[in-house]
């Protein structure tokens, strides 16, 4: 098959319990012919059993014993489909509200949100909530699909109501793109095929949304970053000087020749080379894994960052992040936790909670400042050491960071920082 | 369209190696779970890029039940001897001998199971702190709840409910004493993307992944190889068969297809156009519904 030159698409389904999210995923699966036969019959007997007529398209995206028990979703669960066109990997995120650290997990890598609404209910708390963390993690394209068409007669008034619905409480978020489809993922109008019972609607069918979004403009070209991993000396023959700094570039572009600074020292220096086992490279760009090799021999290590010397981030010990508490432990304020931001790690403190957001009406809360489970909000933080960091509205991968509990080496917190 | 973007097997290709090198930089004695199929030689491939110059910086660990294709074996030692990496070889059937654990009864009794008493000893004996494996999230529903660093408590079980939650590219790698952890590099490819990239990247592989002629036995919907380990049935007759594996597990339970694809863009090709799943020939996983969670929980691969 020649899919050579296709790109991947990362998305994230987010959608309350009953508005069909398990139903399009198997819908986008079943009819770009994603599914194998043999899943096909096991569906069909499960279906049998419980009593359902026909191929019930939920069935194909249950996953661990309990989940099928329950019929929910507990875990962050990844599906695979490609097309002519394009690879693509959902985040299949459930909606519930105690699973909000499961969104915010698959929203974090994601290129793209499709946000269910269901017809007959148009925009419910869920779907602010949704919404929300969508926002907050930046995820650059959102795609709003207003499901189960069929039942309200596949009215266009209907849809427009909830376009409006929308786009009225969402002008208070930072969204970049937002776009709107009515589906009815049951019958499959609109998924993958065009719909015949919905000639008003003019734009595209969600699958061709989803192979067509623009984005490799998506990633930042600017601000060249190189979060070093791990350092390589092969001391072997033909390699005794070589000392390699292997990492990924996190942005921007490196050439050969181009001068760098390496934080936190400050050392100055130039990119000598670019290399992988397939040969040397002319440049380096996000998300590539390369090795570089600088002009001067000066100490690299671990938790360093090469950047150009032009262009900088900030060196903050003092940091203020938008945090999103993960753990059925609270926040202890005071106390320490290691924090990881790209390959560097350090312990932190949680100074002070600005304030908590209410992430159903978006309002701030300066009383109750306490983070729990779930709980989404302002802090500032301390760090032992300077941590080089950009917003991360600019640059999600050296804007983020996780807190890491030392009792339980448990994963506690994510962070945006701002 | 702007040339700075990657397709998604480089992408792919970057995500693993970013993953190996953060094994590599957070983890004191890291092995490659290497089993000789193709997801484990894909592994070993890409930690071959991770790494360049320098050698693998990972001993490679095959938990063996003794119920090998032969073809296996000699890969497995050549590529050892390829890459001057270290070998350590956990028994199933030492295991057996010093009463660790009891061979299977029954008809279709496999040594399957028996491997995670066998691997979870070698990992403490050896004391590894990090086994990488080639699971992949589109291979079976249990798989698809992976992370790519997963944790395993002291028993060396997976609590797939209470996973760490793993959010951008910050791998958090930290265990207790006694615990160890699971490294999946390659959880985003699927089955396609492996013989796709098998196939740009000219990577070797083990004979049985092309049709050959074989020895077979029609069993459950398989062509079963037949083996000195084989017990025939009733009505079960030896034929020739031109077959191909698509997963390759113990001789005993791994079944082959019928198939004309002798070479890997061949391969390829009958992949993309395949109505079964790659395990749909593995009679371990058809034993229930969760027969692949239930000894994953357990500290299988």
């Amino acid at each position: 098959m020649q899919i050579d030159n296709n790109q991947l698409l990362r998305f994230t389904t987010a959608g309350s319990v009953d508005d069909g999210k398990s139903t399009l995923i198997g819908r986008l699966l079943y009819d770009s012919k994603s599914i194998f036969e043999d899943q096909i019959e096991a569906v069909e007997t499960s279906s049998k059993k419980k009593g359902h007529e026909g191929v019930d398209l939920a069935m194909f995206t249950d996953g661990l014993k309990d989940e099928r028990e329950q019929g929910i979703t507990i875990d962050v669960a990844y599906r695979y489909f490609t097309t002519p066109k394009r690879k693509f990997i959902i985040a299949d995120t459930p909606g519930h509200i105690q699973y909000t650290r499961n969104m915010v997990t698959g929203a974090s890598t994601a290129n793209a949100a499709i946000i269910l609404i269901d017809a007959r209910h148009g925009v419910i708390e869920q779907t602010k909530r949704h919404t929300f963390i969508a926002s907050l993690l930046q995820i650059p394209h959102i795609i709003v699909c207003i499901n189960k068409m069929d039942l309200v007669d596949f009215s266009e008034e209907n849809y427009n109501n909830i376009v409006s619905q929308f786009e009225e409480f969402s002008s208070k978020l930072l969204i970049k793109d937002v776009r709107y489809i009515p589906i009815s993922a049951l019958l499959g109008d609109n998924v993958v095929n065009r719909s015949e019972n919905m000639d008003w609607y003019k734009g595209s069918p969600l699958l061709h949304e989803l192979e067509t979004l623009h984005i490799s403009s998506d990633l930042n070209k600017i601000d060249a970053r190189f979060p070093v991993q791990t350092v390589l000396r092969p001391q072997r023959e033909g390699f005794i000087d070589f000392r390699g700094y292997a990492g990924r570039v996190a942005s921007g572009i490196f050439r050969p020749n181009d001068e760098v600074t390496i934080l936190p020292s400050g050392f100055t220096s130039k990119v000598k080379g670019i290399h992988t086992l397939d040969g040397d490279l002319e440049e380096a760009f996000a998300p590539m894994s390369v090795a570089i090799t600088l002009q001067d021999d000066i100490d690299v290590s671990r938790g360093d960052m090469i950047v150009k010397t032009n262009n900088q981030p900030e060196a903050k010990q003092d940091v203020e992040a938008m945090l999103c508490w993960l753990n059925t432990d609270e926040a202890k304020p005071r106390a320490k936790y290691t924090i990881m931001h790209t390959s560097n790690e350090q312990k932190a403190i949680i100074k002070e909670v600005v304030y908590k957001i209410d992430i159903n009406t978006y309002d701030r809360n300066k009383e109750d400042k306490s983070l729990k489970m779930n709980d989404i909000g302002r802090v500032k933080l301390r760090t032992t050491k300077p941590l080089m960091t950009d917003d991360y509205r600019e640059n999600r991968i050296t804007g983020s960071i996780i807190l890491i509990d030392e009792s339980t080496n448990e994963t506690v917190a994510a962070g945006m920082i701002i | 369209m702007s040339k700075y973007y990657l397709n998604y097997l480089d992408e792919l290709e970057s995500e693993a190696i970013f993953i190996l090198r953060e094994v590599y930089a957070q983890f004191q004695n890291p092995v490659i779970l290497f089993s000789g199929g193709k997801d484990s030689i894909l592994v070993t491939h890409l930690a071959k890029k991770a790494f360049y110059p320098s050698k693998i910086p990972f001993a490679l660990m095959h938990v063996d039940t003794g119920h090998n294709f032969p073809e296996t074996i000699k890969f497995r030692d050549d590529l050892v001897e390829e890459l001057g990496a270290r070998l350590i070889v956990g028994s199933v059937q030492e295991s057996i001998d010093q009463g660790r654990v009891a061979e299977e009864k029954g008809k279709n009794a496999t040594r399957n199971a028996l491997q995670i008493t066998t691997l979870l000893d070698a990992i403490e004996s050896n004391k590894i702190d990090c086994a990488i494996g080639g699971g992949r999230r589109d291979e079976e529903k249990a798989r698809a709840k992976e992370r790519f660093f997963s944790h395993r408590d002291d028993f060396g079980q997976w609590d797939p409910k209470n996973q760490r939650p793993e959010l951008w590219n910050l791998l958090n790698g930290k265990y207790f004493e006694g615990e160890h952890f699971r490294a999946f590099p390659i959880s985003n490819w699927t089955e396609m993307d492996v013989w796709n990239y098998i196939q740009r990247e000219n990577i070797q592989i083990p004979s049985l992944y092309l049709a050959h002629e074989r020895e077979v036995v029609r069993r459950s919907g398989s062509w079963i190889p037949n083996s000195e380990f084989l017990k025939l049935e009733e009505n079960e007759e030896v034929v020739t068969k031109k077959i191909r594996f698509r997963t390759l597990g113990d001789i005993t339970i791994t079944g082959g297809i019928e198939s004309d694809a002798d070479t890997v863009a061949k391969v390829a090709v009958e992949v993309s156009s395949m109505r079964q799943t790659e395990r749909g020939n593995r009679s371990d996983d058809k034993r229930s519904e969760t027969a692949m969670e239930d000894r994953k929980r357990e500290g299988y691969f």
